[in-house]
């Protein structure tokens, strides 16, 4: 019998229901999180502008970087404050 | 070969219920000894329970297996020991007729024998064994899981089939060698030396250990292997993006100090290529730790578009000799041995072989940087020039070191932002319009590393670009080598 040791993190991953996807976003709050990449601002204006229109109330967030994470505060804030994120990724 | 550190992690002796020991005399012998051939007639006067180690027919009792040696840390034999409650209380190696008298407490043993012998060997600490009786017995520390390979199951594909290679096979990592490797270091190996994005998993020093069996490594490599993957994970190297990213980078190493001589790696002939096996090794070992530990694969958290060759392995280390630069570590604070880490994406030629003054040469350098990432983006992108020993040789010439060739270079990487605008010269890619009417340079402040490294022959030096850098991407890390 040959032994060999795991090089993993050996993590376990706990699984999650995704949340039901909402029927409509009229009155809810949608977070827009900007990731600062070039001209992910563009594509973020014109969904507020959508999303607006089909009467969402729309915030907006920005991590100071896009090669990092978001900041845990940043994470908090929105789910303290949103119903839906978008987060929108540029390239 | 080098010397290694000796393991802190002596086996301790634990008796299992089955290990019980019989109270009185307890020998321990092998057969191919002829000092226990000698014995033999004392040891059956005196009723001595034995173990044999090499056959099962010789005493009542056998340790082919070698635990009840490996367990009592026998080293020599014969052994012979008296018990006392189950508890060893006494001691004695070899043939020596004044202790087993004073051991047991008789008189006029072996008579016809002479007065002393010294013993052998034990199969038990048989270099060629002892790793796997550490592996069994030893209490060895090792807390990863283990796995039992089936019987049908080939070794390599094994590996493959579990998502734990790079792509090429890997070694596996047997408990024995991992416990090999882990004494290339002197480092508990459940000391946690990092978290690993991108699932932000503690690494201790053991699956370091594995991951580097299975790159490749010997165990003198780990210490650099550790000081790379704690380099690698700090916060400034922001290892998370660099692997999440769609760019090319990953990790490049860059290895100063005595140790790299030591250890066998390159800084010479085709420093930066394949068949050397410290360089090649090093360099795969981080990357099987982020792939293994942080569970960052491609495909998954990893998105690069292309990526580039290095992202298997990217290490190599400066030519310190010759070299018109001091160490590079050692200009960035760190003497000795240390590792650098850069986040780079590949490898650019420079070819200029007619300079022979060090003015002409950095405007070949200058040129040939502008381009990195794009002509027109300043500031965006780090690289280090990785400076040959015949263009090395026109700046130790003309007394040139690395300040004052990145000084210079510096002014010749000031450029007007008008030519950089989005649009300028037909090219979409540029500056925004704002930074219009000034100057900037190509490099942020320290965004240029200069190393010395390459063959003898060969007026060519190369750039191997950087990621994003700085505070909003990574900057380069350098990390002192501990053993």
């Amino acid at each position: 019998m040959r032994t060999v040791l795991d090089p993993t993190g050996e993590q376990r991953t706990t699984e999650r229901e995704l949340l039901p996807r909402p029927a409509s976003l009229r009155g809810r709050t949608v977070g827009l999180l900007d990731i600062s990449k070039p001209r992910g601002d563009v594509f973020l204006d014109r969904l507020e502008e959508l999303l607006t229109a089909d009467g969402a109330v729309v915030r907006r967030y920005r991590k100071p970087t896009f090669t990092r994470t978001a900041p845990v505060d940043l994470r908090h804030e929105i789910g303290e404050q949103c119903e839906v994120v978008i987060e929108a990724l540029a390239d | 070969m080098p010397p290694l550190a000796v393991s802190r992690h002596r086996p301790t002796v634990r008796y299992g219920p089955a290990m019980q020991l019989p109270d009185g005399l307890v020998a321990v012998v092998k057969r191919e000894c002829p000092t226990c051939v000698l014995v033999e007639p004392v040891l059956r006067e005196l009723g001595v329970a034995v173990w044999c180690q090499d056959d099962a027919d010789w005493f009542e009792h056998d340790d082919l297996e070698l635990e009840l040696s490996y367990r009592l840390g026998i080293e020599t034999v014969p052994t012979l020991l008296r018990v006392e409650g189950g508890e060893e209380t006494a001691r004695v190696v070899g043939w020596s007729r004044e202790q087993w008298e004073e051991l047991t407490g008789r008189t006029g043993l072996g008579a016809d024998l002479p007065e002393h012998r010294p013993g052998c060997g034990s199969l038990s600490v048989d270099p060629f064994r002892i790793d796997a009786l550490e592996a069994r017995y030893g209490g060895s520390g090792l807390s990863s899981r283990r796995l039992e390979l089936a019987e049908l199951e080939d070794e390599h594909e094994a590996m493959f089939d579990r998502g734990w290679t790079d792509g090429l096979p890997v070694v596996p990592p047997t408990p024995e060698r991992v416990l090999r490797m882990l004494r290339g270091t002197t480092r508990d190996p459940q000391e946690i030396i990092a978290i690993v994005p991108p699932d932000l998993v503690e690494c201790t020093v053991e699956k370091v250990a594995v991951n580097a069996v299975m790159a490749g490594c010997l165990p003198e490599h780990l210490p650099v292997v550790l000081a790379a993957l704690e380099a690698a994970c700090t916060e400034e190297f922001a290892l998370h993006g660099l692997l999440a990213t769609t760019y090319f980078s990953g990790p490049m190493i860059v290895v100063n100090g005595p140790i790299a001589r030591r250890i066998g790696m390159n800084s010479g002939v085709n420093a930066l290529g394949q068949g050397n096996r410290a360089n090649a090794t090093i360099g795969r070992a981080l990357q099987l730790v982020v792939r293994n530990v942080g569970g960052g694969r491609p495909g998954e958290i990893d998105r690069a578009t292309l990526g580039n060759p290095g992202k298997l392995t990217f290490c190599f280390a400066e030519r310190e000799e010759g070299s018109p630069f001091a160490p590079l570590a050692a200009d960035r604070g760190v003497p000795g041995d240390a590792v650098t880490l850069f986040a780079g994406s590949g490898v650019q030629p420079v070819v200029d072989q007619l300079s022979r003054t060090p003015e002409s040469l950095a405007r070949t350098f200058a040129a040939c940087l502008r381009v990195n990432g794009h002509p027109k983006l300043p500031m965006a992108f780090d690289a280090v020039l990785v400076v040959s020993p015949e263009h090395g040789r026109v700046f130790r010439e003309a007394g040139w070191d690395r300040a004052r060739l990145v000084a210079e270079l510096g002014t010749l990487l000031t450029l007007p932002s008008d030519e950089l605008l989005r649009g300028a010269d037909g090219m979409a890619e540029g500056i925004p319009e704002r930074l219009a009417g000034i100057e900037l340079p190509k490099f942020r402040p320290g965004g240029l590393l200069v190393v010395h490294a390459g063959g003898d022959a060969g007026l060519f030096s190369a750039i191997v670009g950087g990621w994003v850098s700085g505070d909003t991407g990574s900057a380069p890390v350098t990390r002192e080598v501990r053993t």
